[in-house]
């Protein structure tokens, strides 16, 4: 059990609350890297700016390690939001917290945000920053076998499966790390891919230095079996076509992610992925929408990516503004 | 074992500095066969120090069942958090609150003290009409980032209705119960240990949840 304090910065340096009456000249939606790396930008650019977010840190929190932020070699997930966010707080940048965005308007010049509990925030501008959400499998059982062995959150729940023997459904970087901080806690771990592996090579390399871990490469999962927990999963090998049984008492789906769009849907232009649609200044096809990061249609979601963009898009709304003015 | 560094000794002070009336943390422990039970008291008289408004009381499941009983506790260790009339409002940790948990656990000893943020109208209409008893057990891992925000919103529900009693239980410490309702993913989300929901989810839903126990 590990009994480190993990202490939230939100209960020690605070942003301020955000005033829910006052025009903003750029409301960011989403506070994870994208969205407060704008939130910096913008601020010292001189706009009035607030942050709408559902949970600080964004993906960035559920993450162990990050070992590819350029400047520091290792850095859990957490301690790097606490970088970010403590950097943001020392501007003041208000933030209204635990705020879900339900849709939005263009009412003349303004843009309305409307929360899902039926406040309505307005600015002259903002950026879409929602980031993504894990992808599901889409297999026969994966909901029925929700919180009673299928899982999505390797830090979370790994410590349930104590000495158990575990799936990880995934081959990118996500998912061999995820098998990774898993090997350490469980029995067994089984790496179960439909093609090949999507992650970083140095990555691979750690995974295998790891004796209790087995992996099925070209292997594709059709069905979560069991009851009422789960007992395992059925597979199908895609070069000889057969199907087997690999038992297990848990599986951790890490294959990919899906943009948190669904409140732009008919607002903003999408691709075939729901991801929004931006050129290389972050416009949107509603002119003063901006979005940047993972649910933008950018390719490789990164988090120094996600903020690099999140930067892009508040230069952009900064000249957008100042032409307004 | 200390947890606490000087560095958070110091956040801690200053968030502490916010409390408005006294309070107590009642620790029940056992005699024998409790593994955690030491570093949870050490770590609470490390909490104590912080604050003059802080107090500790060490009680024992054994030799102080009326108290137990009072406050429903079923396990040690648990940590009841009583108000400067010495009530219980609600609030138990079972386990000792670290890792991530003490983003759940600082809030708690804030709002018991009575300077928590209220709740939107539109929520305590609902809760004002709770009249059945309800027992919440949020069962969480200390690795666990959103876990807190559940444990969270189930003691901001006790704390605005008598009628509810709303509990973290550590996952791990607590096997054999978190085995006995199947927790594989946290936070999950039992009420009356009848109805549950797995994931730190809106309030709508705590509600939605808890309208199901109430006679109608
Ligand atoms: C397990 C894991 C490990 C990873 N490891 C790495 C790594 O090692 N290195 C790396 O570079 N990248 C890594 N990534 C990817 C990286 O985390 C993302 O690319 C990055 O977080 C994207 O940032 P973002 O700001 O675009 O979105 P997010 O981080 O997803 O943040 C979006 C925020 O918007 C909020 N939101 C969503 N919808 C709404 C709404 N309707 N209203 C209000 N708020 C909303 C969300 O709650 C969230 O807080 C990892 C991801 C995961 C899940």
């Amino acid at each position: 059990m590990e009994l480190k304090l993990n202490m939230d910065l939100g209960n020690s340096k605070k942003m301020p609350g955000l005033d829910k009456t006052k025009v903003f000249d750029l409301l960011i939606v989403g506070s994870g890297p994208a969205g407060l790396n704008a939130a910096l930008y913008a601020k010292r650019k001189g706009l009035s700016v607030g942050l709408v977010g559902k949970k600080t840190g964004g993906q960035v929190i559920d993450t162990t390690s990050v070992e590819n932020y350029l400047g520091f070699e290792f850095k859990t997930g957490e301690d790097l939001i606490k970088e970010f966010s403590q950097h943001v707080a020392s501007l003041e940048v208000p933030l209204l917290k635990d705020a879900e965005v339900a849709s939005l308007e263009k009412v003349e010049d303004w843009i309305h945000i409307n929360l899902s509990t039926g406040e309505v925030l307005e600015a002259r501008s903002v950026i879409l920053a929602t980031g993504s959400r894990p992808r599901r499998l889409g297999v026969k059982g994966e909901d029925d076998f929700l919180g009673k062995g299928v899982a999505y959150c390797a830090i979370c729940d790994g410590p349930l499966f104590e000495g158990l023997d575990v799936i990880v459904a995934g081959g990118g970087n996500s998912a061999v790390e995820a098998a990774i901080d898993l090997a350490k806690i469980a029995n067994s771990v089984t790496l179960v891919h439909r093609s090949q592996f999507r992650a970083d090579q140095i990555v691979i390399d750690k995974l295998n230095t790891y004796s209790n871990v087995k992996v099925h490469l070209e292997t594709e999962i059709i069905e979560v079996q069991g009851g009422p927990l789960m007992s395992g999963i059925v597979v199908k090998d895609k070069a000889t076509g057969e199907t087997r049984t690999i038992e297990a008492n848990g599986l951790f789906v890490e294959i990919g992610y899906l943009p948190n769009s669904g409140y732009a849907k008919g607002f903003v232009q999408m691709n075939n992925k729901e991801e929004i649609i931006v050129n290389a200044l972050n416009e949107t096809s509603v002119p003063g929408v901006f979005a940047a990061g993972d649910v933008t249609d950018i390719p490789y979601k990164q988090i120094i990516i996600a903020a690099s963009e999140g930067a892009k898009a508040a230069l952009t709304a900064n000249d957008y503004i100042n032409r307004l003015k | 074992m200390s947890l606490l560094n000087e560095q958070l000794q110091g956040q801690l002070r200053t968030i502490f500095a916010d409390m408005k009336n006294d309070m107590t943390l009642a620790v029940f422990t056992q005699k024998d066969g409790c593994e955690t039970c030491e570093d949870t008291v050490s770590f609470m008289k490390e909490i104590e120090a912080l604050s003059d408004k802080i107090h500790f009381e060490a009680l024992d499941i054994d030799a102080d069942q009326e108290r137990a009983k009072a406050y429903n506790v079923k396990m040690v260790p648990s940590i009841v958090m009583l108000n400067d009339k010495k009530e219980y409002l609600g609030i138990k940790f079972n386990g000792i609150p670290a890792g991530h948990e003490i983003n759940s656990f600082i809030p708690a000893i804030l709002e018991v003290s009575g300077a928590g943020e209220a709740l939107p109208e539109s929520f305590l209409n609902q809760i004002s009409a709770i009249k059945d008893p309800v027992n919440i057990k949020v069962f969480v891992t200390l690795s666990c980032p959103h876990c807190a925000g559940a444990v969270q919103k189930a003691h901001k529900l006790a704390l605005e209705s008598p009628m509810i009693d709303a509990e973290m239980v550590e996952a791990q410490t607590f096997y054999a119960l978190s085995d006995q309702f199947n927790v594989s993913s946290v936070p999950k989300i039992v009420i009356n240990d009848q109805y549950e929901f797995v994931g730190n989810q809106p309030l709508e839903v705590f509600l939605e949840e808890i309208a199901k126990t109430q006679s109608a």
